[in-house]
């Protein structure tokens, strides 16, 4: 993974001291919270409902054992002994102290981490697919461009005054791991007929009050023009942006507002414009990054088969463990979201488990899914069992993933000081429902998001089946939603009618779920069946 | 009645005007009538509060209680996890907060 070179240490390192001093000056009152306020939100620190919150950025979401373990010190030294991993890749700290906010993040700066850009009208963390590097269906390690544009985007003065928050992903392959088209802007790594790697390039998506899929901007952007073209794409919504009106500045109205085949030209126009610049990444200044990103020493003629005698590993083997790139190897995914706990939260110790687990056996890699699971990307087929007996007693082999149990909620009423309604309690009563593994199996993928408000950071508007939590005359509503993705086939969800309370949006999500399996062709998934029929005929059966 | 509420500066704990004070317990919170306002830019100033607000709260037995569901979450800490509630040990601490 990529290392600090002594540019990125210092800015970092200078950056704790600036805000060091920035508190001590809140806490003497040499600022008010007016003042203040812009500071801590630029260091990640947010004020929630029980106290201060600090996002930590993960970038691309790879960690290596030190980073890790250093999360699980700082939950157990600052927090009260857990963080919370969210739909960014990146970790929450729900208990922190402002006074304590310099030392965290100074302790922070010592495993080359900080949570600069994780809040405020910014660049914010770049994601990835959380397989790069390891899938067997991707072109190459989309990470080196992340790292790229992290570095070029970070501090960058065109770039400090955004109109709004500004969220970019890059994957490599065609199956779509990370919501790609729910950002503002995504990059797919894709080869020409030429057999040249260039990018296909996505504008204007993004979840929120206001959602919009991304559209195809361009069908291929040459490797080496990519940050010419990302600087014309937010050259653009920097000129034109809705600047008067919060609930307007996203770039996704700019480019409804604009439509697409003009917002296309004027990025086109611009892009023109930065190419005579000459800001692009050298090949050489590419290959120093890439060198950071080379594959492991993966081990030849390992036996690829696994020994399934064990029923409860061999179930979470079929359900965890996905196809890696390179013979004998597999990559295992990491459940957060046993039943009835708090999805996407890890204690220290179980931070720890996985941290020991990375380093002696996946290469000292962890990765973050935007689903709130972590991955142990590179792990020997022949040590599946050992790792798998390790997760075991740390309570974190649950067999979920992408079933109706993997439920992504955002942290909603409980934490959250924009919620409407608490998003958690829901995301454990419908595990608690399905809880039994044989009905988790046969429902097969179905993907439940559940957000406390029209924020979205649940992903309501992706899942097979949505929730969103409102408001109704002070007390917690829930409508639902059915038919969104952000996969591959990305679609926006849709509302089906009146919402429910917290009770009734459980039992209404199990109609639907009945409704789909009365309605089923073989082999279909939810999604798929939703699809063929359409909403009305689920409908029918939520609201009789 | 009214109640007085915000977080603490340094350690962002919630707290509740107490008629001369904060206190992390809603139990303690007193009824600011119609001085609310006056007693929030005094105190923010002092920075003995942050972002302070006035909330609608109903007198019981018990104590205060906040009428909105946010502000009694706030008042007991998240639903979710009542092993770091302010009173972990009292089973009944939250009844009355959904
Ligand atoms: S969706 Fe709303 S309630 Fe949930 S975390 Fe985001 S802002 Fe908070």
């Amino acid at each position: 993974m990529y290392k600090y070179d002594q540019y990125d240490q210092a800015m970092v390192d200078a950056r704790v001291e600036d805000f060091r001093d920035q508190v001590r000056r809140r806490i003497a009152g040499d600022m008010n919270d007016d003042q203040f306020k812009p500071l801590r939100l630029k260091n990640g620190l947010y004020l929630q409902l029980h106290a201060y919150m600090l996002r930590v950025a993960i970038p691309y979401g790879t960690l290596n054992s030190r980073q890790l373990r250093k999360l699980a010190e700082i939950a157990r030294k600052y927090d009260r002994g857990y963080g919370h991993f969210t739909t960014r890749q990146n970790l929450q700290y729900h208990w922190i102290k402002l006074e304590d906010a310099p030392d965290i993040l100074a302790e922070l700066a010592t495993v080359e981490m900080h949570a600069i850009q994780t809040s405020g009208e910014s660049i914010r963390n770049i994601s990835a697919d959380q397989y790069a590097g390891a899938a067997a269906d991707e072109i190459c390690d989309p990470r080196p461009w992340a790292e790229l544009l992290r570095q070029a985007t970070s501090f960058h003065p065109e770039f400090s005054y955004l109109p709004r928050k500004f969220k970019i992903c890059v994957i490599s392959s065609p199956a779509d791991r990370a919501a790609l088209r729910w950002h503002d802007c995504a990059l797919r790594i894709v080869r020409n007929e030429a057999g040249e790697e260039g990018f296909e390039v996505y504008a204007g998506g993004g979840m929120g009050r206001t959602p919009f899929i991304a559209y195809k901007i361009r069908d291929f952007c040459p490797a080496a023009q990519i940050f010419s073209y990302i600087q014309a794409i937010l050259r653009v919504w920097n000129l034109h942006a809705r600047r008067d009106n919060i609930h307007k500045q996203r770039m996704k109205i700019l480019v409804h507002d604009l439509g697409e085949e003009e917002f296309r030209r004027q990025v086109e126009e611009a892009f023109q414009h930065f190419l005579t610049l000459d800001t692009d990444f050298p090949q050489a200044e590419y290959d120093r990054i890439a060198a950071y990103f080379t594959p492991p020493p993966f081990e030849t003629g390992l036996p690829d088969d696994i020994d399934r005698s064990d029923p409860d590993f061999a179930l979470w083997v079929d359900q965890q463990v996905i196809a890696h790139k390179t013979p004998g190897y597999a990559i295992a995914n990491i459940s957060l979201k046993p039943i009835g706990g708090i999805g996407g939260d890890a204690t220290a110790e179980q931070m720890e488990v996985v941290a020991d687990l990375a380093e002696r056996y996946s290469f000292d890699d962890v990765r973050v899914t935007h689903a709130q699971n972590l991955v142990l990307p590179h792990v020997r087929k022949q040590d599946l069992y050992a790792v798998w007996q390790a997760l075991h007693e740390a309570g974190l082999a649950d067999a979920n993933l992408d079933l109706v149990t993997d439920v992504i909620a955002c942290p909603g009423l409980d934490y959250c000081t924009l919620a409407n309604a608490r998003s958690i309690p829901v995301a454990q009563k419908i595990q608690r429902r399905f809880a039994e593994m044989e009905r988790q199996l046969d429902l097969g993928e179905l993907k439940i998001k559940i957000s406390g408000c029209i924020n979205a950071c649940g992903h309501h508007h992706a899942g097979h089946i949505g929730i969103l939590g409102v408001d109704r005359k002070g007390t917690e509503n829930y409508q639902l939603l059915l038919g969104g993705s952000g996969a591959e086939d990305t679609t926006q969800a849709k509302i089906t009618g009146p919402g429910f309370d917290e009770d009734g949006v459980v039992d209404a999500v199990e109609r639907a779920i009945e409704r789909y399996r009365e309605l089923r062709d073989p082999g279909e998934r939810f999604i798929d069946t939703y699809r063929r029929v359409g909403l009305d005929a689920f409908k029918e059966a939520i609201y009789g | 009645m009214r109640l007085l509420t915000g977080n603490d500066l340094k350690t962002g704990a919630v707290i509740w005007w107490t008629g001369r004070d904060w206190s992390v317990h809603v139990e303690d919170a007193a009824d600011a009538g119609e001085h609310g306002e006056a007693i929030l830019a005094a105190e923010e100033g002092a920075r003995r509060v942050n972002g302070g607000y006035m909330i609608d709260a109903i007198d019981t037995t018990q104590g205060p209680r906040p009428a909105h569901i946010k502000d009694r979450i706030r008042a007991r800490g998240p639903t979710v996890r009542p092993d770091l509630n302010l009173k972990p040990a009292d089973p009944a601490a939250g009844d009355w907060v959904i």
